[in-house]
């Protein structure tokens, strides 16, 4: 009879048998999904797959997430920094990376870097408290792969959408639908790009160097899972001194001469487990090595000369690429949109592109409380932006704000039913809000420019924007000193009644209603300013 | 003698029957059958069968078949409606040159074009496809338009410009048939400043004396003050030719403020003047039918087009001198060609049921009444209106409008619109992007308050968007 004990037993011991494959079956899945998490506009992923990207280190700390923080120290405590190898996708491309070099034994031991360590981690504190959010995040795992996914593959992801889209057109489905493919930040995707070369050539040369050099998270967690109740033991009396298993370690971390581990900086991908063929690594948390074992594989060593390995230096972040664009259009020299002299019949008028006006406070999204809030807790990483079904969001160029979110109205606007970008948001940058409380946070207030307004200017209606203010915040009143008496008639300032249509009827803003959503701004027909646009405001509030 | 034992046997056999299969099959691969005798679809076009009709005044033969020269293909394969470029669509010249040819050889004989159409290209295109065609010039029938429809366009000299510019675009010396274009739109007043006040109308008349202009008439949408004008005063102009709206739904039961075909028809049959038939079809509107239409004119003739029951039913009217059809395609041609190759007249009880039960069945369907003439267009403020409403009657007749949530469909129909919408339309050019400027508005043959519609195509966009409807 086969008691519960055996098979208990007979189930860990497969599962020990096949620890490796299980890290890397689950690396792929987070790392998969949370790629199409960052990638996906539909909001399906999100729907899903949300969850993935609040508990990510960094994000849980930020937002304050104590479950998340809390759940991943226990993790770290009892398995060591199991994060790094599944949870962060930044390190799993870098685990894909270096796996494309083929080449056999290409890694060795080196020693910690003590002094940059702490210095990364110094560095990311200093920055956050300062408020620069986007700073810090420039080297947070999470918020980096963000950016390199958002900037590099997104727009690839949607290209490949829009082929199925037109495949679908062609067979009259409605499967797939086509969106734009822009250019939302150029500095965002200088900065991705460079940061991937740099990750990338560290990964293929010397596995996880970024990790346990740069990322403050490995560091943090590596402090934590030098405690680690579980964790890769070394059986000095049954090694036999071939190293494949230092020579194996992307982290570095096997000094097989004095057979001891940085646990600091092992990632438990179990590589070694498997490369060891005399049985002397186990997962496990009886300390399997003593004094005197170590003594004699000292002695048995002590011919061999030590091997000096080839250190990678951690490459410094190039700061100096830190393109700032600025928006700098003036409001002048606006063109409206002319009727043309009608002679045939067909054809289509030329719509300029709208362009961005310079407003005195940037517009930051509804949820995210202050502009302040924004730039203390978002890290960057453009999941928000590639998840806006509507064009608004894009990276900021200003340096407080470098890369965070910001509002524009150029493509479309902020629409009443969607709450996405709050919804998605890890880090409690832009807290969650309902579509109901969307609609009555007030993020700016339409301002008026008369010299773009087409009634204002030209013997011609329009009431566009009144028409789509969604809080019914904007009025058409008669340009002059009219008044409305009963019956809806229109007097002038002699009390003499006027024929309403021979009357210019201008916009009127009640700034206590109007929530900044933008509509007004999007279908105003004055090209390429608007007739109308949206301030931002420091902080946002409820109406 | 071999002796073949059982095995040998089935061997032999198995190859022999395979073999058998195999030619079997290629045979039927490689003949065609033809599985239409009666030559209903994919038969002969006939040659020489087409009816024709006989104009009073001048004794031309005409095809009861008349070719529009409006809805020209297009290099980009019919609608071009792109966001960057909107304007690069040209016309498939090689394509219009096959068409005219094809009609010509099948016994079509008019052609109908403007200096408006087509962004102004389309007289140019018919010249071509005329002189190519290798016809003589005697063997058919051009009908242009004077389409002064902007006021500056509207002074003697713009004119008269006009008129010469066509006959060079056409490369001819005399047009057989030409009218005032469509006058009603903006009443007796805009009839006085475009042809009567300058003088142009007096003009034409002298040059019908010439010989410049063999037929002199007008075509007419609107103000039927101004139909009934012109009529009252025949004896001066002295009508050759009218060119009215008729097809089975606006006979009794025009949309808005149409005037019924039955009116239009009456009166021109009166005086004895010819009438010239456009929108038989309501531009595609009486072909791209609901299934519940489909299935009602199917059950009489299974095997004739929806179509062909509109081109019928006008043809069927003795006054009529031809009915003009903008056929983009081929298969519109042959089915049109088969229609009137020759015209089988309906009988008294199906002229009723088409006016009568179908024109209602059809009306009860929420359709905007547009046929994607594209007179609105360029709309100044870059919509694609044709586009927008052309969508919008799709989806009605699709069942992709839902009235509710709750409707059975609502989630496919909501998603079909939505993502249809933006294929279909340009965001840049959609209905929220309408200022109410009105300047369209005139412009419309078929009276559509454009503003106010896509403005009620947006209102439902925007309930669909918000889930609100």
């Amino acid at each position: 009879m086969t008691t519960f004990a055996e098979i208990l037993h007979l189930l860990i011991i497969i599962i020990y048998a096949m620890l490796r494959k299980i890290r890397v079956a689950l690396a792929l899945i987070f790392w998969v999904s949370i790629t199409w998490l960052l990638v996906d506009f539909t909001g399906t992923a999100h729907f899903y797959l949300g969850w993935m990207a609040k508990i990510q280190f960094m994000p849980a700390l930020l937002s304050l997430n104590v479950a998340v923080l809390l759940l991943l120290t226990v993790l770290t405590l009892l398995l060591g920094r199991i994060y790094c190898s599944v949870i962060c996708p930044l390190g799993v491309m870098q685990d894909a990376i270096a796996w494309f070099n083929r080449k056999k034994n290409k890694y060795s031991y080196s020693p910690a870097h003590d002094i940059m360590r702490p210095l990364f981690v110094l560095g990311a504190g200093v920055a956050l408290s300062a408020g620069l959010g986007w700073l810090a995040g420039l080297i947070f795992p999470y918020s980096t792969y963000g950016r390199i996914v958002g900037s590099m593959v997104a727009p690839l992801y949607k290209m490949g959408n829009n082929v199925l889209a037109s495949i679908a057109e062609h067979y009259d489905s409605y499967a797939f639908y086509s969106v734009d493919v822009w250019m939302k930040s150029a500095a965002t995707l200088g900065i991705s790009l460079v940061l991937w070369c740099i990750i990338a050539v560290l990964a293929w040369r010397g596995g996880r160097t970024w990790c346990n050099t740069v990322c403050p998270v490995g560091t943090l967690l590596g402090m934590l899972s030098k405690h680690a109740r579980l964790k890769v033991v070394m059986d000095a009396n049954a090694c036999k001194n071939c190293r494949k298993c230092e020579r194996n370690c992307k982290s570095a971390c096997i000094d097989l001469s004095r057979h001891e581990i940085d646990y600091s900086r092992c990632v438990v991908c179990g590589d070694c487990l498997e490369e060891c063929k005399f049985g002397a690594l186990a997962f496990g948390y009886k300390p399997m090595i003593d004094k005197e074992n170590i003594l004699y594989a000292r002695k048995q060593k002590a011919a061999e000369t030590a091997e000096t390995t080839a250190e990678t230096q951690a490459e410094k972040v190039d700061d100096g690429r830190r393109a700032v664009l600025t928006s700098a259009a003036l409001l002048a020299g606006t063109a409206l949109a002319h009727a043309q002299d009608k002679t045939t019949d067909g054809g289509f008028a030329i719509i300029e592109d709208k362009q961005k006006p310079k407003r005195k406070h940037k517009i930051t999204p509804p949820g995210s409380v202050s502009v302040r809030n924004l730039s203390e807790h978002c890290t960057a990483c453009q999941l928000c932006i590639d998840s806006c079904p509507n064009d608004v969001l894009r990276p900021n160029g200003s340096l407080k704000n470098f890369m965070q979110p910001e509002v524009s109205y150029e493509r479309g606007y902020c629409r009443p039913e969607c709450n996405r970008c709050s919804q998605v948001c890890p880090t409690g940058a832009i807290l969650p809000i309902t579509v109901e409380e969307r609609s009555s946070t007030q993020v700016g207030h339409a301002v008026w420019v008369r010299e773009n307004c087409i009634p204002a200017n030209e013997d011609k209606p329009c009431g566009n924007c009144a028409r789509h203010c969604p809080t019914g915040a904007i009025q058409m009143l008669p340009d002059g000193n009219y008044h409305q008496g009963d019956h809806g008639r229109w007097f002038d300032a002699q009390n003499q009644p006027v024929d309403w249509q021979s009357l210019h009827f201008i916009p009127v803003v009640n700034e206590e209603k109007c929530i900044g959503c933008g509509a007004c701004e999007y279908v105003c027909p004055s090209r390429p300013f608007s007739a109308i646009y949206v301030e931002g405001h420091e902080v946002q509030k409820e109406i | 003698m071999k002796q073949y034992n059982r095995r040998d046997f089935l061997k032999v056999g198995g190859t022999v029957a395979a073999t058998t299969a195999l030619a079997s099959c290629g045979g039927k691969q490689n003949a065609e059958v033809d599985l239409d005798p009666m030559g209903h679809h994919t038969g002969e076009v006939p040659k020489d069968k087409m009816t024709y009709r006989t104009n009073p005044k001048t004794g031309d033969r005409v095809s009861i078949l008349g070719y529009g020269w409006m809805r020209l293909p297009t290099t980009k394969g019919g609608s071009a409606r792109t966001a960057d470029n909107p304007n690069n669509e040209e016309i498939d010249q090689e394509q219009v040159n096959r068409l005219c040819r094809y009609a010509l050889d099948h016994g079509v004989n008019y052609f109908d074009t403007s200096p408006a159409y087509c962004r102004g290209q389309s007289e140019e295109s018919l010249g071509i496809a005329l002189e190519q065609s290798g016809y003589a010039r005697d063997k058919y029938f051009i009908a242009t338009k004077l389409s002064n429809f902007s006021p500056s366009q509207w002074s003697f000299e713009e004119g008269t410009k006009m008129f010469e510019n066509s006959l060079r675009y056409l490369k001819t010396d005399y047009v057989d048939y030409l009218l005032l274009h469509s006058v009603g739109g903006g009443g007796l007043q805009n009839l006085q400043q475009r042809y009567l006040d300058n003088g142009l109308l007096q003009w034409l008349m002298e040059q019908r004396e010439k010989g410049r202009i063999r037929n002199l008439g007008f075509s007419f949408h609107g103000d039927v003050e101004v139909y009934d004008w012109l009529l009252a005063h025949n004896d001066e102009y002295k009508w050759d030719f009218v060119q009215i709206q008729a097809n089975y739904v606006d006979w009794n039961q025009a949309d808005g403020r149409n005037v019924n075909g039955s009116y239009l028809y009456a009166e021109l049959e009166k005086l004895g003047i010819p009438a010239v038939i456009m929108e038989p079809l309501l531009g595609g509107r009486l072909s791209k039918v609901p299934d519940h239409v489909v299935a009602h004119l199917k059950s009489r003739k299974p095997e004739n087009s929806v179509a062909s029951w509109a081109f019928r039913y006008i043809g069927s009217k003795p006054n009529v001198l031809t009915v003009l059809s903008g056929m983009t395609y081929m298969e519109h041609l042959e089915d049109n060609l088969r229609t009137y190759s020759p015209l089988e007249p309906l009988s008294e009880e199906e002229q009723q049921w088409l006016e009568g039960e179908t024109a209602a069945l059809i009306k009860s369907y929420p359709t905007i009444p547009c046929n994607d003439c594209k007179y609105c267009m360029p709309c100044p403020y870059g919509l694609d209106i044709p586009g927008i409403f052309v969508h919008y009657n799709k989806c009605v007749n699709k069942g992709n409008v839902p009235e509710s949530q709750q409707a059975k469909n609502y989630e496919q129909a909501r998603r079909a619109f939505l993502v249809g919408y933006d294929r279909s339309v340009p965001r840049l050019r959609q209905a929220n992007h309408c200022v109410s400027c009105r300047e369209c508005v005139p412009h419309c043959p078929q009276n559509i308050d454009i503003p106010r519609e896509l403005q009620r195509v947006d209102q439902f966009v925007e309930k669909l968007k918000q889930g609100t409807l």
